[in-house]
């Protein structure tokens, strides 16, 4: 076990380095303006020497591969360099924000995979019935609707049309303190918004999985002991069931992580997804680079962490991987 | 490990980050709760870039957490500030004196004084700092301290509006010194002189500040004040109407949402924000004087104010708005259908079998850009387009991002916008005058008349007040006779706020409106209403 892991993370490193080197290259292919982004309004009145004398103070001018190999060792050395679309370190920018994306992320992940086991068991539990037609082809709508879509539905209904709850932002505007109150009542929408396009997944294939073990041996030979329904759907049927779930939980990851960008964009929720934006747009090289070493370290984690659990869970499994 | 146990653990783990979160972020600054006579939360659809004036920041006054050595009153007269007095012009323009206001302190309890000045002004127009507005202190030659009250700028021409550049504000020098100006901790946790001071800064979401209590003009009534940043129409609107927010700007057709509603107000501000039509003099259909007057008389302004922007605005004839001082009478074009017909038919643009003119084999078609996501030009284009139609002048309307327009501008129209209102110097000059010819955004019609340029540098340095008045209507005048852009529109700003303070007001606002506009501008000024 521990060898996979330590086998794995080696495979990292390069990886991480091909990725970044990438994500420098698309940057520099990308038709934004670096300078003038930085310049911002002011920008429009700018004159051209203006602008090629920043250009040149950002460095904006140099081949790319110049500056990824001194982002490279920059970054090797603990130096993440400066924001320029935030215009702040990104070691603060990243400490700042990764906290409230890593709250909204773990919410809506948990909230996902609980709700989808339990709707995915009940589905199961009487095929092609009411309920199981209900369930199934709820998942397969909300699978096709688009993240930044469900949320300003929800938006529209919570926030404008019941005035329930609070339409963005961490807190409320006027709010002195970030309080833990406040910031609940700000996580719902979009934690639950969030939750649901992750939710599909987990219904369905909770579904096939338990479905399927229903069919199978041990399950009818509970049955056939006298068990109760009950301990035989959740004891035998969810257990083996469970299995293919434990694969799709590292799988997800990618998924969340694009998930969360257009959720935290759309309620102005302060994480990293929505900086990851700005970024982008702005060619902000070093932020988005290491925005992108996060990414891909957490997906890479994410494999990971499923293959561990499924070895554990099920014992035929080796840890060679 | 069971489903059970996983599911404990990040349950934990999501509690440990709330928890450490909550601890780690709660934000400073005292004052009342929401709603509280002494606080006021707006809504903006803008956030700076940074809040260091070395870097740009409020540039054109109203910076809340500086002060400049002049500030602009309601009318835009000019007033002193950290300067003691208007500055004294001698030396044929070219010499600027100031001097300081004694006794003013900046909010950590540090005194001001001339280094400060210097040290501003220096480290803008040094070319390792990163200021991006720094083209507009182009007449700057050296800048001097004489003593601790007086500051001595020497300007490389003279340049008449150059006062109404320094109320610019001033960064003290021994809390920004020392520090990398583009990236140091100043960017982000200024000290100034002015009326409030920041408490918090959560990027993409809000500005907080609290009074100044040792304000040199007295400590503000409104204590708190948040800025909101809140970059959709529809969602400051609610946000305004649920009562999150205490005054927001807003677009025409959602302010008049507020119209019926006793405890709220709309003020709007006049502008000199315009909306307009390049006309490459490159091309060879808009670079021709004749359909350039005809697209000129064509267009109805009238009807694009009352269509697009619902009656908040007014007809524009040029940068300069009609209701300038500085505006040439005389110089309206009102909506002439037949005369532009005529006009085109006299300078041999005949009608095709299309209905689209043709001359030498040349139709009279050019492409017109607006920048994509922006709903109001995408309607002026729009609306341009059309009324160009009715004359026989084809207008093939496309969107893009700045990045895809520019390097078209040589030879495409594009929807322009602009305006600013202190001096009509800033913006004539940038839009007309040949020498800055599609130099970035400036004279993107790459305009070119020697009456006009001629008239341009008069303006600029004569420090006559009705020499330039005359220079400005020539400028204006020649605009008239060769519309090298086609102006549409000045658009209105439209704000919509809880009633309860005294004598609210706007000045004339520019283009770029951030958080120094709207009736907010003068906020440490407010008195409640009893």
């Amino acid at each position: 076990m521990a060898r996979m892991a330590g086998r794995r993370l080696l495979t990292a490193v390069p990886l991480l380095a091909v990725v970044t080197f990438g994500v420098f290259a698309i940057a520099a292919a990308s038709p934004f303006d670096p300078a003038r982004a930085y310049a911002g309004s002011a920008g429009l009145g700018a004159g051209r020497d203006v602008l090629d004398q920043l250009r040149e103070n950002l460095g904006a001018d140099r081949p790319f591969v110049v500056r990824w190999w001194e982002w490279l060792t920059a970054a090797l050395g603990g130096d993440l360099g400066q924001s320029t679309s935030l215009r702040q370190p990104v070691a603060q920018v990243i400490g700042e924000r990764i906290g409230w994306s890593v709250l909204l992320c773990g919410v809506a992940f948990l909230l996902a995979v609980c709700t989808g086991t339990a709707l995915g068991v009940l589905a199961a539990r009487r095929r092609g019935g009411l309920l199981d037609r209900t369930v199934t082809s709820l998942a397969y709508t909300l699978e096709a609707a688009p993240p930044f879509w469900l949320g300003l539905l929800a938006m529209w209904f919570f926030a404008i049309r019941l005035d329930a709850l609070p339409a963005g932002g961490l807190t409320d505007t006027g709010a002195d303190a970030v309080t833990a109150g406040q910031v609940a009542s700000h996580l719902v929408l979009p934690a639950l918004v969030l939750a649901a396009t992750q939710l599909p997944w987990f219904v369905l294939y909770v579904r096939q999985g338990v479905g399927d073990a229903l069919d199978e041996d041990p399950v009818r030979g509970a049955r056939a002991r006298g068990l109760r329904e009950r301990t035989v759907l959740l004891r035998h049927a969810l257990r083996s069931g469970l299995l293919p779930v434990l694969t799709l939980i590292g799988s997800r990851v990618p998924e969340l992580i694009t998930g969360a960008l257009l959720v935290e964009t759309v309620f102005s929720w302060p994480g990293i997804a929505s900086a990851t934006v700005q970024a982008a747009t702005s060619v902000d090289f070093p932020l988005l680079a290491a925005l992108t070493v996060l990414a891909t370290a957490a997906v890479l984690l994410g494999n990971l962490l499923s293959d561990l659990l499924y070895g554990l869970a099920d014992p035929r499994v080796g840890f060679d991987g | 490990m069971t489903a059970r146990s996983i599911r404990g653990v990040a349950a934990m783990a999501t509690a440990g980050v709330l928890a450490g979160g909550v601890a780690g972020c709660s934000a400073p600054g005292g004052g009342g709760g929401a709603g509280a006579k002494d606080s006021l939360v707006v809504g903006l659809a803008n956030e700076p870039e940074t809040l260091s004036p070395l870097l740009g920041y409020g540039k054109d006054g109203n910076s809340k957490i500086f002060d400049g050595l002049l500030r602009r009153d309601a009318a835009m007269k000019l007033q002193p500030a950290l300067a003691a007095e208007l500055p004294k012009v001698t030396d044929d323009g070219r010499t600027y004196t100031y001097k300081l206001r004694q006794g003013v302190t900046f909010s950590d309890g540090k005194p001001f004084s001339a280094k400060d000045v210097v040290f501003t002004y220096r480290t803008i127009l040094d070319e390792k700092t990163n200021n991006a507005a720094k083209g507009e202190l182009d007449a700057i030659d050296k800048v001097t301290a004489e003593g601790d009250d007086t500051v001595v700028f020497a300007l490389k021409y003279p340049y008449a509006p150059f006062a109404e550049r320094t109320v610019l504000p001033i960064a003290p020098e021994h809390a920004a010194k020392g520090q990398d100006v583009n990236t140091g901790s100043f960017n982000t946790a200024p000290i100034g002189t002015g009326p409030y001071v920041l408490t918090g800064w959560s990027k993409g979401e809000k500005l907080t500040f609290k009074a100044n209590p040792t304000y040199w003009r007295g400590e503000p009534k409104v204590k708190k004040l948040t800025m909101a940043i809140i970059k959709d129409d529809d969602v400051r609107a609610t946000r305004l109407r649920s009562g999150d927010l205490d005054g927001a700007i807003l677009p025409p057709n959602l302010a008049k949402g507020f119209k019926g509603d006793k405890g709220k107000l709309t003020l709007t501000a006049k502008t000199t924000d315009f909306r307009g039509v390049t006309l490459p003099t490159a091309h060879k259909v808009t670079g021709d004087t004749a359909v350039r007057r005809a697209l000129d008389l064509a267009v109805d302004r009238k009807a694009m104010v009352d269509k697009l922007l619902e009656g908040a605005g007014r007809a524009g004839y040029g940068p300069v708005p009609t209701d300038s001082e500085w505006f040439a009478r005389g110089t309206e074009r009102p909506h002439d259908l037949a005369k532009a017909k005529k006009l085109l038919d006299d300078a041999g643009w005949r009608p095709g079998g299309d209905g689209i003119r043709e001359k030498d084999g040349e139709r009279a078609s050019f492409t017109l850009w607006f920048p994509a996501g922006d709903k109001l030009r995408e309607e002026h284009a729009l609306a341009f387009a059309s009324d160009a139609k009715k004359a026989g002048i084809e207008a093939k309307v496309q969107s893009g991002t700045w990045e895809v327009i520019e390097p078209r501008m040589k030879d495409d129209a594009v929807l322009a916008g602009g305006g600013n209102p202190a001096d009509p110097d800033f913006d004539l000059y940038n839009l007309l005058h040949s020498s800055l010819a599609l130099d970035g955004f400036n004279n993107m019609a790459a305009y070119a008349n020697p009456d006009v340029d001629k008239a341009l540098e008069e303006g600029r340095r004569s420090g006559d007040k009705n020499a330039r008045k005359a220079a400005y209507d020539a400028v204006q005048r020649g605009l008239a006779d060769n519309p090298g852009y086609t102006f549409l529109t000045h658009v209105d700003h439209l704000y919509v706020m809880n009633d309860g303070w005294r004598e609210l007001a706007t000045q004339v606002e520019p283009h770029d409106h951030g958080l120094g506009a709207g009736p907010w501008w003068n906020v440490e000024d407010w008195q409640p209403q009893q």
